[in-house]
């Protein structure tokens, strides 16, 4: 399919299933180059796993996900390596490699290239890691020695260590404090400004989506409730938009004392 | 109140201890049940069943009568669900609650409601034997293709050696081997002791006492030493690298590696694979000498036959090619336990409960696995090495 120049990523009626469940339904998406896209919803709506299906890390059922104009699921070595090299992702749990310090873990994809010296990549990843706040007395501590918030923006450095076109973040604000929370996405803001990629958001945080997002897609139940600017969908009249971006005003069993629902991952 | 009957319920005198008392009820004058102390956790969980018994036994006593919950002094979740249940999961017609109570009660209503729209489906996995021989045959497919796998990375790694992980591979030799020296000692020393003490107390009966060499040799270079080796190593090394992968997968590391274009098969596939090869078969000498040594020390106190005698007929009756096949056994029985181990950690989902599972049925696997492969061993070799 011949895809226009400005759509970095494409989801193209995706069906996913995980045993007998079905998780999305003729779902498609696409993300358009140097937009900051959110896709929210409620937990079970299934956003974890869109964002493991445009990472490659499950296969669609149907139809199909395409990234850089690359088909994931049937690429060959070289394409995937391709797209690899392109995009930096933030996992929710971090997915920093536990064996290695903290600027190791950082170093590892410019080491990966093999093509670096290895005094180059070590300034680089320091250079990184300052971006993020994380000053050289942290380089040499494992993950398990650094602290929630700092492990996040471990995280971060190395997922912007390669520059990406392209930036995946999950659930970037889950389990941070208040405080926390609202630093790291400034520091998000920060380094979009900076560094320019398209960037997808996972989250259920309204904050985030608030203060990053250019565009919004909300899904629930396996299907995209809406689609668009976020003022736009904000004022649309959907209960899954609703639940999210007025969940404060929404009356129903869940909305009182359901402040647990917020830090709660998927 | 004149003609008011009335029951009291026990402990009725306490605050905080359950209690009622029935009022009213002459004929056409309605009755209630009246509600009296705590309906919380503490104050009944000793006495949850002998409150319920009461409490229906009640009810049907007084069917017409209403129910008063004015008057208790403190009513939580427990409580109101304990009450629920006697009245059938809907509220009497006739009621008299707070309004604090109201809340309770309509919450207890919204979540049987919910219930009874959604029941969960039955898992139902694993439940049939056709689930059992799916899931054989997927492990089977899987581990085939893993071994598939590591053969093309070994064939990539041989024509571009800087692409081994040479550092993940050194310390995997440590941890498997290195560290595994002691352990393998103290098993195959008293192993040695037990067995050439048993054997030479029956050979003893026939003075043949002299063969216990023929039979300690044979059997410890080319069956027990491989066994003891490979086992140890299986419960210690193989269960180690399960954990480690599985591990890796709650915590998203081979997530994030798939996503860096880190091969799972090259980085960590590869390397415990080649270590386990390298290192088992060292691991079957350094066995199957200690196995020795115990035979030795055993000889000499049982037998009186000494070190110097057990070593020179061991030199004249053992075929040096049984060393041979203990090596082979060795360096097969290695990819297979570091194979089996590497697939369960990968096979693991993320969640704890799958974690320990994988381990368990690794180690398992693992052991069933030598122990196949040895048998095949035995069939194969049948003619070699072996004195008619």
């Amino acid at each position: 399919m011949r895809v226009a120049e400005d759509i970095v990523l494409d989801v193209a009626h995706l069906d996913t299933r995980v045993g007998s469940q079905v998780v999305h339904r003729d779902l498609s998406l696409q993300v358009r180059r140097g937009e900051v896209l959110a896709v929210v919803g409620g937990s079970g709506s299934g956003k974890t796993t869109l964002l493991r299906q445009m990472l490659g890390l499950e296969r669609p059922a149907a139809g199909r996900v395409e990234v850089f104009g690359v088909d994931l699921a049937r690429a060959d070595a070289r394409a995937l390596a391709g797209v690899r090299g392109r995009w930096g992702v933030l996992f929710q749990q971090g997915g920093l490699f536990s064996a290695l310090s903290a600027l190791d873990n950082v170093a590892l994809p410019l080491r990966e290239l093999r093509c670096l010296d290895d005094a180059l990549v070590r300034e680089v990843a320091a250079l990184k890691l300052a971006m993020v706040g994380i000053g050289p007395e942290h380089h040499g501590k494992r993950p398990s020695q650094l602290s929630g918030g700092m492990a996040r923006r471990v995280g971060l450095a190395r997922a912007i260590a390669l520059d990406p076109e392209l930036l995946f973040l999950d659930e970037p604000t889950a389990s941070l404090d208040p405080v926390l929370a609202r630093g790291f996405v400034a520091l998000l803001r920060e380094l979009a400004a900076e560094l320019a990629p398209t960037v997808v958001i996972i989250t259920h945080d309204r904050e985030t989506v608030e203060a990053l997002a250019s565009r919004v897609a909300v899904l629930a139940r396996g299907r995209l409730a809406a689609v668009g600017e976020v003022a736009r969908v904000a004022a649309l009249d959907d209960p899954a938009v609703a639940a999210f971006f007025r969940s404060g005003e929404a009356p129903g069993p869940s909305a009182p004392g359901d402040t647990g629902h917020r830090s709660a991952g998927d | 109140m004149p003609g008011m009957q009335s029951e009291i319920g026990p402990a009725a005198g306490g605050a905080s201890s359950p209690g009622w008392q029935v009022e009213g009820g002459a004929p056409g004058e309605p009755g209630r049940l009246r509600l009296t102390g705590g309906w919380h956790l503490q104050a009944i969980a000793r006495r949850q069943r002998m409150l319920a018994d009461a409490l229906a036994r009640l009810a049907r006593h007084h069917p017409a009568h209403g129910w008063d919950l004015r008057d208790v002094a403190r009513i939580d979740t427990l409580g109101a669900t304990l009450l629920w249940r006697v009245w059938g999961r809907q509220l009497p017609d006739r009621i008299l609650l707070r309004p604090e109570q109201h809340a309770l009660f309509a919450r207890l209503e919204a979540a049987g409601a919910a219930r009874g729209a959604g029941e969960p489906a039955p898992d139902a996995r694993d439940a049939t034997g056709t689930g059992f021989a799916r899931q054989a045959l997927s492990h089977a497919a899987d581990l085939v293709s893993l071994f598939g796998q590591f053969l093309l990375d070994l064939g990539r790694v041989l024509a571009r050696p800087s692409r081994l992980p040479w550092r993940d591979l050194s310390a995997a030799v440590f941890r498997t081997g290195a560290q595994a020296l002691p352990i393998t000692a103290i098993v195959g020393f008293l192993v040695g002791v037990v067995f050439c003490y048993l054997s030479g107390r029956q050979l003893q009966q026939f003075g043949a006492d002299v063969f216990i060499v023929n039979l300690l040799g044979i059997t410890v270079v080319r069956e027990l030493g491989p066994m003891l080796a490979a086992i140890l190593v299986a419960g210690r090394s193989g269960s180690a690298i399960t954990a480690q992968i599985g591990v890796m997968r709650l915590n998203q590391e081979l997530d994030a590696m798939t996503v860096l274009g880190i091969a799972h098969g090259l980085r960590l596939v590869l390397p415990r694979v080649l270590a386990l090869a390298l290192v088992l078969p060292l691991l079957v000498v350094w066995t199957s000498l200690a196995t020795l040594a115990g035979g030795v020390v055993a000889a000499q106190v049982e037998l009186g036959l000494s070190a110097g005698q057990f070593i020179e007929r061991l030199r004249v009756t053992l075929p040096i090619l049984n060393v041979g096949i203990g090596l082979l056994k060795g360096v097969v029985f290695g990819v297979l336990v570091a194979i089996v181990s590497c697939h369960f950690g990968l096979r693991t989902r993320p969640d704890t409960a799958s974690l320990g599972r994988s381990v368990t049925a690794s180690v398992v696997t693992a052991i069933t696995v030598v122990i196949l492969a040895d048998a095949v061993f035995a069939v194969a070799f049948s003619g070699m090495g072996l004195r008619r």
